[in-house]
């Protein structure tokens, strides 16, 4: 029955993250489009995530807390190896988490600076986490093709979040900020399709195994659902950009469904990759496994937690359904 | 001293940990005394309490945002400075800092959206509720932080095998026996930081000639809830420190400059601790206070530092960071009784009064960071009292790496430090609004309303 556990944790630390690339994913992207928009549609894009974003981001801290929790002995050697790029996305999200309320309390003159800040700080935080990811898919290896990985999804990775912040924008919005975040959509398009194909690619060409894993029969058949999904999909975001009209008469919301998808997909590739390690080529799930009284302990909280986290979310999220206006504490 | 990584590692910690706490403390108390707001509003119908509120609730986003901005820092830097501490206590740690993440995170900030911005979108008895959950999750977390804090200083509930802890009884870790002392002077101190800070900054806006009536009432309401605090607070560290000699007398001996083991110590009103000659130097005493505070007896017996040769925490910090302690607490008491006692006299403060606790605003900040110090300077050279020695779990990252971004993250701190306490400012001198809200649309609301 203890087996089962180590197993359960991976799964919920993948759900955590998951869940944290797409709904701060959106965050992250209209932080990095805000220079792109005009005065007022800078505060209606703030305005369109100001209620979600910190719900959002504490999935990043679930998803780390569940890697200290269940894998202490691998969260120490993550975290140790990501030390540069993990301070670069800790600065990035302080600017970002701050700037919400600088840039409305801190004087109209100020302003400026804080959607700066906004800016700056959302950028750092997706490419430091883009780096990442490049690291850890390529084993946290210090040698030339990891760090060639790590750069290349770095550039690549703000990509899929301004695809997000653009879908997200596509709901949230109308009129003019509406059209803009189609073009802006469109433009990321191509960018993001380079991101997906450099994950897809980077754990099979640094790691033999993986490769034969994908790439031998009768394998391949029956992975082939998740790559030929994605290309699927991402036809089919082509084209629904291309068609506005579709767009406005309500199915903005289509667009954004699409990317869950896909980051679905992707993560379901990740983790048939990597499994079962939790450092690639050097530490399985159950020898970085807490000790199982521990894991036991938190999985009821987890258990019950967890659905109710999921029902309060969907319940703030309704509350605030609809358009985004400008917030206001009155 | 050498500036090698295990210093660097540990001021970089200490550097975080020192931010990250100065906002938790105000929104710890600042969260029920906006329910309190509320409530006031919701029983009396009394605009001033909702405009209190108002003013109040962007302060409190504000000091939140920051607050878990800071915190992601510090649950990365457990993994990235300590390693070692999450591979030996990961079992003990790890659960608690899961379950403060499960019940207490995601409850503040999911209902936190509701609480800033939901006003106009959810029934009055909804808000309310959201606004006592987004307190209740703010106490939460302090509940499952303090219980991994005080664990560390008097751990129990645990085996010890080649050198990795394991969980026996999560009562007894979770309810280890520093955890109630510690748990309630923290609390404390959360609710004098944000009494002061209130009726400090409503102090500001008095002598700046703001009028309305949600001044006075958040300026009463700080200065009372000060005054009723602040001797509880007293007593429970009282308590604490009763425990603290109980389990932890290297600490104590520390706090008090105490070097040979003595009856009827002296309390050392002020001196200069020094290790070299093993004595406290120019030391101003109060003969038999240090015995009779610790043991309530005159010639109860204190312990010295000689009796944990290489085991005692650096004496001169954990000294003077207590007498820090110490003072502001007399100076809270002073400056609360004597609001309190003009409201009695049924006074408006006067000019003196608003100057002094214009002064105090920040005294929360300056009592909670020495209490800090003396509770975990004093534990060292421990992380694990007694268990786990702090330069065993340390990371081995290069001088340069960690000399560098300390740099970084000192530097983006005082900026954010400066910044905060200007937005205060500004926030404070802007006229107070009372009558109808402004209307939410694209085109209002530009200015303020977005956060």
């Amino acid at each position: 029955m203890a087996e089962f556990l180590p197993l359960f944790f991976v799964m919920a630390m993948g759900l955590s993250l998951l869940l944290y690339v797409i709904l701060d994913g959106f965050d992250l992207g209209i932080g990095i489009l805000l220079p792109l928009a005009n005065d007022v549609e800078k505060d209606i894009m703030v305005a369109s995530i100001g209620p979600f974003w910190d719900a959002n981001e504490t999935w990043l801290v679930l998803g780390v807390g569940v890697l200290l929790i269940a894998f202490p002995q691998a969260h120490g050697i993550v975290l140790t190896a990501l030390y540069l790029p993990v301070t670069v996305m800790l600065f990035g999200l302080i600017l970002r988490g701050v700037a919400f309320d600088f840039r409305v309390k801190a004087g109209d003159h100020r302003k400026a600076l804080w959607n700066g800040a906004f800016f700056v700080g959302s950028l750092a935080a997706a490419m430091a986490q883009g780096w990442m990811l490049g690291a850890y898919i390529t084993g946290l290896e210090s040698t030339p093709t990891s760090t060639g990985f790590a750069a290349l999804i770095a550039l690549a990775l703000p990509a899929l979040y301004v695809m997000l912040g653009g879908a997200w924008l596509l709901i949230k919005t109308e009129g003019a900020l509406f059209n803009k975040a189609v073009n802006w959509c469109r433009r990321a398009l191509l960018p993001m399709g380079f991101a997906l194909i450099l994950v897809s690619i980077a754990t099979p060409l640094v790691n033999s195994d993986i490769a034969a894993r994908w790439f031998t029969l009768p394998n391949a058949i029956g992975l082939a659902p998740i790559p030929v999904t994605c290309l699927l999909v991402y036809g089919g975001i082509g084209w629904l950009l291309q068609r506005v009209d579709v767009l406005e008469a309500g199915y903005g919301w289509l667009l954004f469904t699409a990317l869950i998808v896909i980051c679905l997909m992707a993560a379901i590739g990740l983790a048939y990759s990597i499994y079962p390690y939790i450092i690639i080529g050097r530490m399985t799930l159950w020898e970085a496994a807490a000790a199982t009284s521990s894991l036991w302990f938190i999985f009821w909280g987890v258990a019950v937690t967890l659905p109710l986290i999921a029902a309060y979310t969907v319940f703030v999220y309704r509350i605030f359904a609809g358009k985004a206006t400008a917030l206001s504490y009155d | 001293m050498a500036f090698d990584p295990f210093v660097l590692a540990r001021i970089q910690f200490a550097a975080n940990i020192s931010f990250h706490i100065l906002f938790p403390t105000i929104t710890i108390g600042l969260a029920w005394v906006l329910l309190f707001f509320r409530c006031r509003y919701t029983l009396t119908g009394d605009r001033a309490w909702e405009d209190a509120y108002s003013f109040w609730v962007k302060i409190f986003a504000l000091t939140f945002a920051l607050g878990v901005v800071s915190g992601i820092t510090m649950s990365f830097q457990f993994g990235t400075n300590w390693p070692g501490f999450m591979q030996r206590a990961g079992n003990i740690a790890g659960p608690l800092l899961g379950y403060e993440v499960l019940t207490a995170f995601f409850l503040e900030a999911s209902f936190l959206g509701i609480m800033l911005f939901g006003k106009r979108r959810v029934s009055n008895r909804l808000h309310l509720i959201a606004t006592f959950l987004v307190a209740l999750g703010t106490t939460i977390s302090a509940f499952w932080i303090l219980a991994l804090n005080s664990w560390m200083q008097t751990p129990a509930g645990y085996s010890l095998e080649n050198g990795q802890f394991f969980a026996q009884s999560w009562i007894e870790i979770i309810f280890n026996p520093s955890f109630p002392y510690r748990f309630a002077h923290v609390l404390l101190a959360s609710f004098l930081t944000a009494a002061f800070l209130v009726a400090g900054v409503s102090a500001w806006r008095a002598r700046a000639g703001i009028q309305g009536a949600a001044v006075g009432k958040s300026l009463k309401t700080g200065v009372l809830l000060a005054a009723v605090a602040i001797p509880l607070q007293i007593l429970a560290g009282d308590f604490h420190g009763l425990n603290t000699l109980e389990h932890q007398p290297a600490k104590i001996a520390a706090m008090e400059g105490v070097w040979h083991t003595e009856k009827g110590a002296a309390f050392t009103l002020f001196g200069w601790p020094d290790e070299e000659r093993r004595e406290t130097r120019f030391a101003v005493k109060i003969p038999y206070a240090a015995s009779l505070i610790l043991t309530h007896e005159l010639d109860g017996e204190v312990q010295g530092l000689n009796e944990f040769p290489n085991e005692h925490p650096p004496v001169a910090p954990v000294f003077w960071s207590f007498r820090v302690m110490l003072a502001m607490g007399g100076l809270m008491l002073l400056v609360s009784w004597w609001g309190a006692w003009s409201y009695w006299r049924g006074r408006q403060p006067g000019a003196g009064l608003l100057l002094a606790l214009s002064l105090m605003t920040f005294s929360g900040w300056v009592a909670t960071l020495a209490g800090w110090y003396v509770t975990e300077i004093g534990r060292q050279p421990w992380i694990v009292s007694g268990l786990l020695a702090t330069a065993d779990v340390v990371a081995d990252h290069a001088t340069a790496t960690l000399g560098g971004t300390l740099f970084g993250y000192v530097g983006l701190y005082l900026f954010l430090l400066v910044s905060y306490v200007q937005a205060l400012r500004y926030l404070a001198t802007r006229p107070a609004h009372s009558g109808p809200a402004p209307q939410p649309g694209y085109s209002g609301g530009a200015a303020e309303g977005v956060a």
